[in-house]
């Protein structure tokens, strides 16, 4: 179940990505998961969950530099349920 | 039904941005790597460093052949291209008539440990000043995954399908450990990329390395264990597992020699 | 003028540094090691760096290395060290990276090996071949100053009996002329300014996804074939009426001067012919010179190697002869029966006495 608190949000590239997967369980709070939707490439890409840290896992096991990540100043309430 | 934060532009609240795609020193992240490599993990860290060392404008890089090669044209540094194996001895040509670059060797296991291995030997007996950074997989990538010295017993490649056996195949060479041994090594150490955490341990060995360099405290070397699920047969998901399985025990992680004197590896960096 | 008695070897060192050479690196081979000593205790002194490779593969990517940085650089061996150096040999002319290159050799059998090139694919050495050390002093600057004008590697062919006879020699700084700025070199100072460089022999451009290394190897031929026109040397002694002319390089070219001046004053219509440079060879001054020729007698130490190159100059105008031949001492150095004016003499004299039947 997600958290609804975000403290940080990313942005990804889809067009880049390979779909390799890795940052999915790179994430600490398990907030992305593969979408089901996939690029040009043909490649499935990641979509972002509420509950966000902002930690920058993500961009570090990103063998495609597909990952821009931002803090906000102030914890952010997303829309969400439980998945 | 969950809802999904919009990840296509940057976020309307207030934020400020933590992590940038790119470093400031890579032109692009467009390469043509396999799905899931490691190697590219270690170009942005080893990027990092120099920028945050302010070394932009007198790094030279001297990059050997192998998968890695083709990152050279997302590098916005002076590099100088080598031979394969030979990166050692360009770097050392060239420290010694610019001691006051920062010189480092960017290599592969196949590389630097079969082709090159005397180079990196002797560079580091001699204890040149010039910091050689490996990105060990395993295999050589580039001609398909075959194996090299460091491929471990039992690691299935292109020609050890049945498992690296060493009464056929021989030992793996543990080329930290080896250069550990020589008298003029300053700093020598092995990373890996297969998490988050590993990463920022290699991001600290490789700033530990560069400053060594510019200190003039001798050679200066850091291993980076990368992922390669295609040549180890394995899907994209399970290459950090893989590493962290079949690699690591075998190539230990951590630092072996800072500041001239040999240290445990296995205690953090 | 001041001159010194110095060992081939020595006025070589000596020379390079009046060329501001900077970097040196080599692997003790006979009949070269002298050379690296020299370098070993000149270069330090001149704020310079010499260092003992591991190999000879390590020699002359340490060379490499320090070149590419814009040094003045160079890097030696004998044949068989040369032969470990080829690969390298033949990337770093692709890459135009400037270096000057000493094969002391153990006799003239490297011919080949100097001219043909040992390393793959297309690319040609500029190749020097002086008589004598004077000469060589003359021919190790103008090496560095060709590698630098051109952006390419010199290989300077000497030999055991250079290396290691004593003459007297000045070894003053020649002047060639401007060479270019080499704004090309490897430095650091364009990192980070989106036009880093990046010094390869394949023609990667920095910032460029594909490569198309036909485009760049093309571009390195048409400056191969500008260097094939620019930078044929010889020399010639009297051919104009000659009847034979012998055709020789080296120091045996040394031997063969002095017999052919010899027979001259005796009345005899002979001449020489001496490449200076092996690559690229003067093939067309060697048709002119042999124009009026009845025959051409090549004299060189070896089985046949630069005979192919007379052959290709002549193309068959001349009828040619090979009046060297294997000549070594029993350690394989070269010092063989052939580095002698009597038997020089004796077979060119040969030569005019068949001639004249």
């Amino acid at each position: 179940m997600s958290s609804l608190l975000s403290r940080g949000t990313v942005v990804i590239d889809r067009e880049r990505c390979k779909g390799c997967d890795l940052c999915v369980p790179a994430c600490p709070p398990g907030v992305l998961r593969m979408s089901g939707a996939r690029n040009a490439r043909g490649a499935r890409t990641p979509e972002l969950l509420p509950g966000c840290t902002g930690c920058g896992a993500c961009l570090l096991v990103c063998p495609d530099f597909c990952f821009e990540v931002y803090r906000f100043d102030e914890p952010v309430l997303h829309e969400g349920a439980p998945t | 039904m969950s809802h999904t934060v919009d990840t296509d532009s940057p976020p309307k609240q207030p934020a400020r941005q933590t992590g940038a795609f790119l470093p400031r020193l890579q032109r692009s992240g467009d390469h043509d790597l396999c799905p899931g490599c490691g190697e590219p993990l270690a170009l942005r860290l080893l990027l990092e460093c120099i920028e945050e060392l302010a070394m932009a404008e007198r790094a030279i890089g001297v990059v050997g052949i192998g998968c890695y090669t083709a990152l050279t044209s997302l590098i916005d540094l002076d590099l100088i291209q080598a031979l394969h194996g030979r990166a050692p001895s360009l770097a050392t040509g060239a420290k010694r008539m610019r001691p006051d670059s920062l010189i480092f060797t960017l290599q592969g296991d196949g590389d630097m440990v079969n082709e090159g291995l005397q180079e990196v030997l002797h560079t580091a007996a001699r204890g040149e000043n010039v910091t050689c950074v490996l990105v060990n997989n395993g295999v050589f990538g580039e001609t398909g995954g075959h194996m090299t010295a460091t491929t471990v017993l039992g690691q299935r490649t292109k020609n050890t399908l049945e498992g690296r056996d060493a009464d056929y195949h021989g030992h793996p060479i543990l080329i930290t450990d080896l250069i550990s041994r020589l008298g003029g090594t300053g700093y020598a150490a092995r990373g890996s990329v297969h998490d988050a955490k590993s990463v920022e341990a290699a991001r600290r060995m490789l700033r530990r390395a560069f400053e060594h360099q510019l200190r003039g405290a001798g050679f200066s070397f850091v291993e980076i264990l990368t992922m390669c699920p295609t040549g180890w047969f394995t899907p994209t998901a399970e290459g950090p597992g893989y590493l962290e399985r079949v690699l690591a025990p075998v190539h230990a992680l951590g630092e072996f020699v800072v500041d001239g004197r040999a240290c445990t590896p296995g205690e953090d960096a | 003028m001041s001159r010194d008695l110095l060992e081939g070897s020595e006025a070589i060192a000596r020379a390079a540094l009046a060329a501001d050479c900077r970097f040196f690196a080599g692997y003790p081979m006979t009949p070269f090691t002298e050379l690296l000593e020299h370098f070993a205790a000149l270069l330090p002194e001149r704020g310079g760096a010499c260092i003992n490779a591991e190999s000879e593969l390590e020699a002359i990517g340490m060379a490499w290395g320090a070149a590419a940085t814009g040094a003045r650089a160079a890097t030696g061996s004998t044949g068989q060290g040369l032969a470990l150096m080829q690969e390298s040999l033949s990337e770093l002319t692709r890459a135009e990276i400037p270096l000057v290159v000493f094969n002391l050799a153990r006799g003239q059998g490297d011919y080949f090996q100097a001219t043909r090139g040992g390393g793959h694919g297309d690319y040609r050495l500029i190749c020097l071949a002086p008589l004598d050390a004077a000469e060589a002093v003359e021919l190790t600057q103008l090496a560095f100053h060709l590698a630098d004008r051109w952006r390419h590697p010199v290989l300077v062919y000497g030999d055991y009996l250079l290396a290691h006879t004593h003459e007297a020699v000045d070894v003053a700084a020649l002047d060639f002329g401007p060479t270019p700025d080499k704004d090309w070199a490897v430095d650091g100072a364009l990192g980070g300014t989106g036009r880093a460089r990046n010094l390869n022999p394949i023609g990667m451009v920095p910032g460029q996804k594909g490569i198309d290394p036909a485009v760049f190897w093309d571009r390195l031929q048409a400056k191969t074939e500008q260097i094939a026109v620019a930078e044929p040397r010889f020399e010639a002694e009297g051919c104009e009426d000659a009847e034979l002319v012998v055709v020789a390089f080296g120091t045996l070219a040394r031997f063969a001067r002095h017999a052919v001046r010899a027979l001259r004053s005796e009345g005899r219509r002979v001449g020489l012919f001496r490449p200076i440079t092996l690559w690229p060879f003067p093939a067309r001054a060697l048709a002119a010179a042999a124009a009026g020729a009845r025959r051409v007698a090549v004299l060189e130490q070896n089985a046949g190697q630069m005979i192919d190159d007379v052959r290709l100059a002549l193309e068959g105008a001349v009828p040619v002869e090979a009046i060297g031949g294997i000549s070594t001492d029993p350690a394989g150095f070269g010092i063989g029966p052939l580095l002698d004016a009597e038997v020089v003499r004796g077979r060119i004299h040969s030569q005019l006495e068949e001639g004249s039947r």
